[in-house]
């Protein structure tokens, strides 16, 4: 079902991608998917996009992970009072390999959590909007607008220097 | 890699994709020997279980043996894979961009191997469980400060943290081979195992973030898993064991193990798959130049340690060391000191370390004289502590030398196969540090 209307141009240069964001974000097209074969700063820059939310999951996860670690230990050492070398039931020097091991496991998998949810990562292959050629050589920018600025948008697309301008529903 | 190079984006999709061609009738040969030499290491794992541990060669007083020397060699050998992944990634190494694939693979099937010795070595390998905290019917608890139990939780935490690590890392390019592969049964599980990535920069964004925080995890994570292996043996009070340097000692061994193990892996893969364009001589002197570093911390460790025995006034500790470097096991401590200390002096002269042959033998000599560390300290040890009346010799048996072939199988059955069906090389990375493509470039 097609919810959107939208424009998709194929570049072959970095450097008309990030004009073609700038110009796109001039006249007001905020809406822009941008896809590249490897992590660019140039283009996420010209898209002003703000700092992953990831981190908080990782924090949150390191908490829970070092609290699990504390309680674990030390509550089932309550439970089963064995005084061993004469040192305390609740012995905290070794404690803290199990709050600092749970703390990295619980960390990585809440930041493993947090990167398939926000990237909204699934099992299925992407059908709309997509070339495979990202995954090579070219960059794309994906304008969702509507139908009355299609034309606008193609324009800048092609001055911007797009080898492929292409119509899709979104 | 050299960025002066003509590679392409194209190319790089191109000459990576190709190492996941139909497999090759001497890669097939390969696999079947190394099967062979698998169904053997269990064979003589099983006739263990039969039988009992007496068949291990344990007697007394050495009951940890060729078992825990192998745990401890395996988890050694996975430590440069994070190093490398990890630690270089913080520190923007470009050197490890085209190794860091391999190393990560070799850190997981590493840990893999690893962490069947410690199950090997257990008389009732099928209690094995018992170590974990669960609620059970004998309302027991693990107890928490015991080094074994420490054990549990740094080489389980590890194996996850690594494997996630190896996984994410690997997503953009599995994309890349899923917009590439045409058979059906292959871009089925390409699509599901790159999780419908686009490499928008949404999904960048995240990603980028997301493995920072795993390389800032994996870091002290790597330093305390070798730690709390070390602490296995250090917490006890046998002489040659019962020492605070250890941890350093150990991590640094693990590091130089796990250094040359990467280069004996590395240099046939270069070869068979032509890949002298991404793997070039200066990402080799970059790992011989470490393995330089991590060879004078292990030689200096050795030198200390001996300091150490004679400057306590302790007679065990200096007995301990005498009978090391002089006694029934002197041979082993000799290849130990040849192969760690002395060999890699080599990798001083550049012509050394820039010579792809002299340092995959060098690559042998260290992965043989790290083994030996591991069992001089294991087994000498035992041999040899307080009481002369306690004192007593081991000598390996098959079963034991089986079951360690075994394990060298296993791990390389994961690497064949890892070669094979996953990129061995990091796509996305590669072309991080190519220089990108611009329209005022192309105009000049």
């Amino acid at each position: 079902m097609i919810k959107e209307q939208g424009v998709f141009g194929i570049f072959s240069y970095i450097d008309s991608t990030v004009q073609a964001i700038k110009k796109l974000r001039e006249a007001d097209f905020k809406n822009l998917r941008v896809f590249s074969p490897f992590p660019s700063h140039e283009i996420e820059e010209a898209l002003e996009r703000r700092e992953s939310i990831v981190r908080f999951f990782t924090l949150t996860g390191a908490t829970l992970g070092a609290l699990c670690g504390l309680t674990l230990t030390i509550l089932t050492s309550l439970d089963w009072p064995i005084r061993t070398s004469a040192k305390p039931i609740v012995s905290l020097p070794p404690f803290m390999i199990f709050v600092f091991e749970l703390t990295v496991l619980f960390g990585s998998l809440a930041t493993l959590l947090g990167l398939l949810i926000n990237s909204r990562l699934r099992r299925n292959a992407p059908r709309v909007m997509y070339d495979p050629r990202f995954s090579e050589d070219k960059f794309g920018i994906a304008v969702v607008c509507k139908i009355e600025d299609i034309r606008k948008v193609e324009e800048i697309l092609k001055l911007s220097g797009a080898d492929e301008v292409q119509f899709e529903g979104i | 890699m050299n960025q002066e190079s003509a590679l392409t984006y194209s190319k790089v999709n191109h000459d990576i994709i190709r190492m996941l061609d139909k497999p090759t009738v001497k890669w097939w040969s390969l696999f079947i020997f190394d099967l062979a030499v698998l169904a053997f290491g269990l064979f003589c794992f099983l006739y263990q279980v039969y039988t009992g541990l007496g068949v291990a060669g344990y007697r007394h007083p050495v009951f940890w043996a060729v078992y825990i020397t192998n745990f401890v060699f395996w988890v050694g050998i996975a430590h440069s894979g994070t190093l490398i992944s990890a630690i270089l990634y913080l520190f923007r190494a470009r050197f490890r961009m085209s190794i860091y694939r391999i190393s990560e693979a070799m850190t997981v099937f590493a840990v893999l191997t690893a962490g069947l010795f410690p199950i090997i070595h257990l008389g009732r390998p099928w209690s094995f469980y018992w170590l974990l905290p669960y609620p059970n019917q004998r309302e027991l608890w693990v107890n928490f400060r015991s080094p074994l139990l420490w054990d549990v939780f740094a080489v389980g935490t590890y194996l996850t943290v690594s494997s996630i690590f190896f996984f994410v890392g690997m997503i953009p390019d599995i994309a890349a081979i899923r917009d590439r592969v045409k058979e059906i049964p292959r871009k089925i599980i390409y699509t599901i195992l790159s999780l419908g990535w686009k490499g928008s920069t949404w999904e960048w964004g995240h990603y980028t973030r997301a493995y920072f925080y795993f390389a800032a995890f994996a870091t002290p994570l790597v330093i305390s898993v070798h730690s709390v292996v070390s602490w296995d043996f250090a917490m006890s009070n046998v002489p040659g064991w019962h020492s605070t340097i250890f941890p350093p000692y150990f991590v640094a061994g693990a590091i130089f193990s796990g250094l040359a193990m990467v280069i004996t892996l590395v240099v046939p893969i270069r070869k068979i798959f032509h890949l002298e364009e991404f793997i070039t001589i200066a990402n080799f002197e970059g790992m011989a130049k470490m393995i330089i570093l991590t060879s004078l911390i292990v030689t200096y460790a050795y030198v200390v340690e001996f300091f150490m025995a004679w400057y306590s006034g302790n007679p065990y500790e200096w007995g301990q060391f005498m009978y090391r470097a002089k006694g029934d096991y002197a041979l082993f401590y000799w290849i130990m000191i040849f192969c760690n200390s002395v060999v890699p002096l080599l990798l001083w002269f550049k012509k050394v370390r820039t010579n792809i042959k002299a340092l995959f033998i060098i690559s042998l000599f260290i992965n043989i004289g790290m083994w030996f560390e591991r069992f001089n300290i294991i087994v000498i040890s035992l041999s040899h502590d307080f009481e002369p009346g306690g004192w007593g010799l081991y000598r390996v048996s098959w079963v034991e030398l089986g079951v360690t072939a075994g394990s060298f199988a296993w791990f390389f059955m994961f690497f064949l196969l890892f070669i094979k069906i996953l990129p061995a090389l990091s796509i996305s990375e590669i072309k991080e540090i190519l220089p990108a493509p611009t329209r005022e470039a192309k105009a000049r």
